[in-house]
């Protein structure tokens, strides 16, 4: 009796919520794949079909080729990889600032970092559209890393201070005592101790940028420079919408960062657990 | 010693200056700020000088409708906005109400979802990982998914609910002015508990499991545990992602934007949604700068807000 009732409160209180979640989570998802293998008659037709029937991909193959996502691919990764690399390289150099040193200004930099965070970026895009127009850097992937490289270090700062934070000092005064210069301490001694944490906040940092909308949708006006979200944005803008070519799209647009962040997902919530974020 | 003083008298000049930059370098005294220096001159760039500029043209006319008139307007343009703008008070409210309702709706689920994935259970791993990547998800992309589930003719919404019998005929959630605000609130919600869940399982973990087991011992229930040990535990932790997440969610646009286009009616035209259409779609950049100043106002409100809670914290 006493075990039925323990049961039945874990269904209630654990079990259905849990099932109702994963439902709201993973709904939207299963909808789109069923839709991207669906034929376009299939889809716009006014009985909804649950399971496609036959199974196509022609969906992925017209947006891969047709609506240009191959080039849009391309140019997402070619900018979040530049940006995560000097994000990565900055993080690890100001992390290292703030775990080991006391100097003057230190909580000025803290109390800046923030503040990056602290504004919208829609007041940006317009001075930073005469910025980067002065600077001839518009329509360039080269003013879209600049921003998404400011935009990610504060948190990816705080999360290296966090890690750094956890390497013992004496590691380095060891290092240096055998002739080695800070410098080299710094790259050679801790970056290879905390890489699981660097990889973790790089790959934070990338679907950070690979998800950008607003300053790239402000930046690059030529189709050959568009980024992904740009390029889903002008799937629906038209006037007939392809719901086929927008589910294989959002599909290929969704594979980098689920693959990233199943990987990340361990090391991100030990990161943050650390009190790293507490600043 | 005495040898060290020699070479440096003799290498007076420019020898000398190269040694001595080199040795400043590297002393721990400069290295700090070597090391954040290239950081600080990216943020001046990127995020301080444009600020700076926002504050000059909101004080300018800068239609480029309009070129013949760029100048000085002094605050014509927050008098405009201030008392003749109508849209302007209407999005106001609509992002105060966007903030609110996001924001507490996200903790109150973010929290039931930490709690719920915090337990033991098989697939832990899995689970986790699944109910977590939405947060992975772009805002543009989020829209894709909502938008055809929400699709009068072809989104699943429709079929489900009318075989449930909870409505009979099909209704168009993104164009009719009763229910686009609640799907968009759906749709960001989707996007928004897991980054809640995120932090606040990471504050739950860090929670010290003997408080728990001396709990036992005492005989209190597992509500009591909640609210006397998990809850104050996590109030640092919910203080710095509600703050956080509530300026962001005031300045999201990219899901509203690609998702309804401020309509209809307006009745999604957010502060960010506005001053976007204003600034790019229509090129008045000084009346969007001066609606840029005044949400900075408005958002410094949240930021003084944090600041003073954390403090208050740390006296503690």
């Amino acid at each position: 009796m006493n075990k039925l009732r323990h049961t039945l409160t874990s269904l209630i209180l654990f079990y259905i919520p849990l099932l109702a979640t994963l439902l709201f989570v993973l709904l939207p998802f299963l909808w789109d794949i069923s839709t991207s293998l669906k034929r376009e008659e299939d889809i716009l037709s006014s009985t909804i079909h649950y399971f496609p029937s036959p199974i196509t991909f022609d969906n992925f193959i017209k947006v891969w080729s047709v609506n240009k996502f191959s080039g849009f691919f391309i140019n997402s990764l070619f900018i979040c990889l530049v940006s995560v690399i000097f994000v990565a390289i900055l993080s690890i150099t100001n992390g290292y600032a703030l775990s080991r040193f006391k100097f003057a200004g230190k909580n000025l930099f803290m109390l800046i970092l923030l503040s990056t965070q602290m504004l919208p970026v829609i007041l940006f895009v317009i001075p930073l559209f005469l910025i980067f127009k002065s600077m001839g850097l518009m329509n360039t992937p080269y003013a879209i890393i600049l921003f998404y490289i400011v935009s990610q270090v504060a948190f990816n700062t705080l999360l290296m201070k966090g890690f750094i934070g956890g390497i013992p000092k004496e590691i380095d005064e060891a290092a240096m005592v055998d002739g080695a210069s800070r410098f080299r301490v710094i790259f050679t001694i801790i970056t290879p101790v905390i890489l699981p944490g660097i990889v973790a906040t790089a790959a934070f940092a990338f679907i950070g940028c690979w998800n950008e909308f607003l300053v790239a949708f402000s930046f690059l006006t030529s189709a050959s420079k568009f980024t992904i979200p740009i390029g889903l944005k002008y799937l629906i803008g038209q006037y007939s919408v392809e719901y086929g070519s927008l589910a294989a799209g959002s599909i290929i647009g969704l594979i980098p960062p689920i693959l990233l962040f199943m990987y990340i997902q361990r090391f991100l919530i030990q990161g943050l657990a650390g009190g790293s974020v507490k600043g | 010693m005495k040898l060290e003083q020699q070479t440096t008298g003799s290498t007076f000049g420019a020898a000398g200056r190269k040694r001595k930059l080199s040795k400043w370098v590297g002393e721990d005294r400069f290295l700090p700020y070597v090391l954040v220096v290239p950081t600080l001159i990216l943020i001046a760039v990127i995020m301080f000088f444009p600020i700076l500029k926002v504050f000059e043209l909101a004080l300018r006319n800068y239609d480029m409708t309009r070129p013949q008139d760029f100048g000085f307007a002094g605050l014509s343009n927050f008098r405009e906005i201030l008392f003749h703008d109508e849209l302007f008070p209407s999005s106001l409210w609509i992002t105060v109400k966007w903030v609110v309702i996001e924001v507490v709706l996200q903790l109150v689920f973010g929290l039931i979802v930490a709690l719920l994935l915090n337990q033991t259970f098989r697939f832990r791993g899995v689970v986790r990982s699944l109910v977590l990547i939405p947060w992975a998800v772009s805002g543009v992309l989020t829209t894709m998914l909502w938008s055809l589930m929400f699709n009068q003719h072809i989104g699943v919404i429709n079929d489900l609910l009318k075989k449930l019998g909870i409505i009979h005929e099909n209704i168009a959630w993104l164009a009719n002015t009763h229910t686009v605000f609640g799907s968009v609130i759906v749709a960001e919600l989707w996007r928004g508990i897991p980054f809640f869940a995120v932090a606040l399982l990471a504050a739950l973990q860090s929670i010290p499991q003997d408080i728990y087991e001396s709990c036992d011992v005492d005989g209190a229930g597992k509500v009591r545990k909640l609210f006397s040990i998990t809850l104050p535990y996590l109030k640092e932790s919910i203080i710095f992602s509600t703050m956080l997440r509530a300026i962001w969610e005031f300045n999201s646009m990219d899901m509203i934007y690609t998702m309804t286009d401020g309509g209809p009616m307006n009745m999604t035209t957010t502060l960010p949604v506005y001053m976007f259409k204003t600034a790019i779609l229509n090129g008045n950049y000084g009346y969007a700068s001066a609606m840029g100043v005044i949400t900075f106002f408005v958002l410094m409100i949240f930021v003084i807000g944090y600041l003073k809670l954390s403090r208050s914290d740390q006296d503690e």
